[in-house]
């Protein structure tokens, strides 16, 4: 063999490779999603969003569990979303060069990886010890802190897409700074917000680890915010590593649920990001 | 123009009314927003501080013999660290060497190989792998992957590899699907987008120039791969890979499902053990007695010391990019 040959021997197979690694990728995604639709969609049916989940044996739903995620996920955005926003917006408009800008962006990076299961520790210390019982309040803030990383980084990045002329130009117009941020550069930056908004709600919609130690659950249908609350990632954990097989088929039943609407959720956010940038 | 007058001199100014709102919005807003970028700098330091002060009980109790020492028993009441610390380590390790090379080929087919139609759908494809929740990974690996590795892929393993000299004990055990081999392959199709997503955004900042030079010099696309693209990219690689680590090592639901949840440090990867946010989210609620919850939190510290040397190493080298070569706003 030539060294001619040889190099474009080593050249065929590694690139064959990685068109065999993206395959094995992709490989995978399919086989998730396959198991979920083929354990999930058989057990579908309206009394899973009517009726609250059963003892073993019983008839029964995920209604409690489906309005409980809600609330804490609601919870979760209301608090963390208003938070990530403006500690963005301070990065953006007033320590875009500052130290202690620098040094935030920094620790925010560091934030959007800690793992999730820290966080819930965390609040288990501030909020369910001195509280003394578990709650959907703590479960809320504990979701919220694991958002506030991801829209704070998003919502800077698109605040800072905003042209400078922008807000040179209202300036000149003797308009006060908070007024340029919320009329002008938000409003510029609005689908680029809500975009980090959204992909932050689905990135705590699947998120039990933090949950384990602040919402905990709950059998029976509630929406009481300082008590324990259902919520779907714990009982797909509690049903699916139960001895009972229509616990099993309810866990995946939420599993195929809550991982289409997480994708859903996705996938509307980048065609609209996509179609949105197109027009700019 | 009603809230312009002319002073002495001619001047226009603002009459102080409306002047003020504009003073005291502006006072305002700034002070708020920067309350809230030092609430996120805040929170590292109070996830520490309640975290040491959580584990303080154990931390006295056992001190340094807490991360040597093999015993988990709650009903003699003696905890240490190190199968769950060994248990992390390994499964996180294991799954790096899968994901490492995967990452690396799907990021050079979608960035120098894949049509260009085509890049955006199979980016898109590996990032929803990381969308998708992970107690899905969880009852996915338990359900289904873990009865699939223990009739067709553990036994012939430990035939076939299970006496070799020395890498032979790796594959011994129980073919029983569920153990640190299974919870590092599972980790690591977890951690494939994140390092994908940095790699592919630092191959992308690769001058064009440089590579067409490579070319017409008659290089293939793999010489140009290996000998401009990633020397160009190594830093940002590097980073990508210990962001990925970082992820694998706080990993919790998925782990939990498959590793198996046996305090003792494996003989093998086909053996069952241990780590560190699966012990949490198995044995906290139901933890009684605050030296058991103490342990427990301190358990946590440990892995959450970990993960912050991971992290902050990634988000240094990251940052080193930024300057010169480019920077990563990959999946987070």
């Amino acid at each position: 063999m030539t060294r001619y040959q040889k190099r474009k021997a080593i050249n065929c197979f590694n690139m064959g490779m990685c068109v065999a690694t993206t395959a094995f990728g992709l490989f995978w995604l399919m086989w998730l999603l396959w198991t979920l639709v083929s354990h999930g969609v058989g057990h579908l049916d309206w009394q899973v969003f009517t009726r609250p989940t059963p003892a073993p044996g019983n008839d029964g739903g995920l209604s409690n569990a489906i309005v409980g995620s809600l609330l804490v996920v609601g919870i979760g955005t209301l608090v963390g979303a208003p938070i990530g926003v403006l500690a963005g917006t301070y990065l953006a408009e007033y320590g875009r060069y500052s130290r202690l800008g620098a040094i935030v962006r920094f620790f925010n990076d560091v934030l959007l990886s800690v793992p999730s299961i820290i966080i819930g520790l965390f609040i288990y210390q501030l909020m369910v010890v001195t509280m003394g019982h578990f709650s959907a309040l703590a479960g809320g803030v504990a979701l919220a802190l694991i958002m506030i990383p991801l829209v704070l980084r998003i919502t800077e990045n698109m605040m800072r897409l905003v042209s400078d002329e922008m807000r040179e130009a209202a300036a000149a117009l003797g308009i006060p700074r908070w007024k340029i941020i919320t009329r002008i550069v938000y409003r510029a930056a609005m689908s680029g917000i809500a975009t980090g908004v959204i992909l932050g709600i689905a990135r705590i919609a699947g998120e039990s680890a933090p949950l384990l130690f602040t919402a905990l659950n709950n059998n029976f249908f509630s929406l009481d915010v300082l008590q324990p609350i259902a919520n779907l990632p714990i009982m797909i954990f509690q049903f699916a590593l139960s001895p009972y097989e229509d616990w099993h088929h309810l866990a995946w039943v939420g599993a195929f649920l809550i991982t289409f609407a997480i994708l859903a959720l996705n996938i509307l956010v980048r065609f609209g990001l996509r179609s949105n940038r197109q027009e700019q | 123009m009603s809230n312009l007058t002319a002073n002495e001199q001619g001047d226009a100014v603002v009459q102080p009314g409306r002047r003020a709102t504009g003073i005291v919005g502006d006072r305002v807003f700034r002070q708020l927003s920067g309350l809230c970028a030092l609430i996120v700098l805040g929170l590292i330091m109070a996830i520490a501080v309640a975290l040491v002060i959580g584990a303080w009980p154990a931390l006295r109790q056992f001190g340094v013999g807490f991360v040597t020492s093999t015993q988990w028993n709650p009903v003699t009441d003696e905890y240490g660290a190190l199968v769950a610390i060994f248990g992390t380590l390994a499964s996180s390790l294991m799954a790096l060497i899968i994901a490492v090379p995967v990452s690396f080929g799907i990021a050079l087919f979608t960035t120098e190989l894949a049509p260009a139609w085509l890049r955006q759908p199979i980016s898109t494809a590996i990032e929803l792998l990381a969308a998708v929740p992970s107690i899905i990974y969880g009852m996915w690996g338990i359900f289904v992957f873990a009865p699939f590795l223990s009739t067709w892929v553990q036994p012939p393993l430990s035939r076939w590899l299970g006496d070799m000299a020395l890498l032979g004990y790796l594959f011994r055990g129980p073919p029983i699907g569920i153990g640190i081999f299974t919870a590092g392959l599972v980790l690591s199709i977890m951690i494939v987008p994140f390092i994908t997503a940095v790699m592919r955004d630092t191959f992308n900042v690769v001058p064009p120039l440089l590579k067409e030079s490579a070319y017409a010099l008659g290089a293939t696309t793999w010489e140009v791969a290996r000998s401009v693209i990633l020397p160009y990219t190594r830093v940002g690689v590097i980073g990508g890979i210990m962001l990925g680590l970082g992820r694998a090592l706080g990993e919790t639901m998925a782990v939990t499902f498959v590793i198996g949840n046996a305090h003792t440090i494996p003989q093998g990867l086909f053996y069952p053990g241990n780590s560190i946010a699966a012990t949490l989210a198995n044995e906290f609620t139901e933890a009684t007695g605050e030296l058991y919850t103490s342990s427990l939190i301190a358990l946590g510290l440990v892995l959450f010391l970990i993960t912050l040397i991971v992290l902050v190493l990634a988000r240094l080298l990251l940052m080193s990019l930024a300057g010169g070569q480019g920077h990563s706003e990959g999946a987070s």
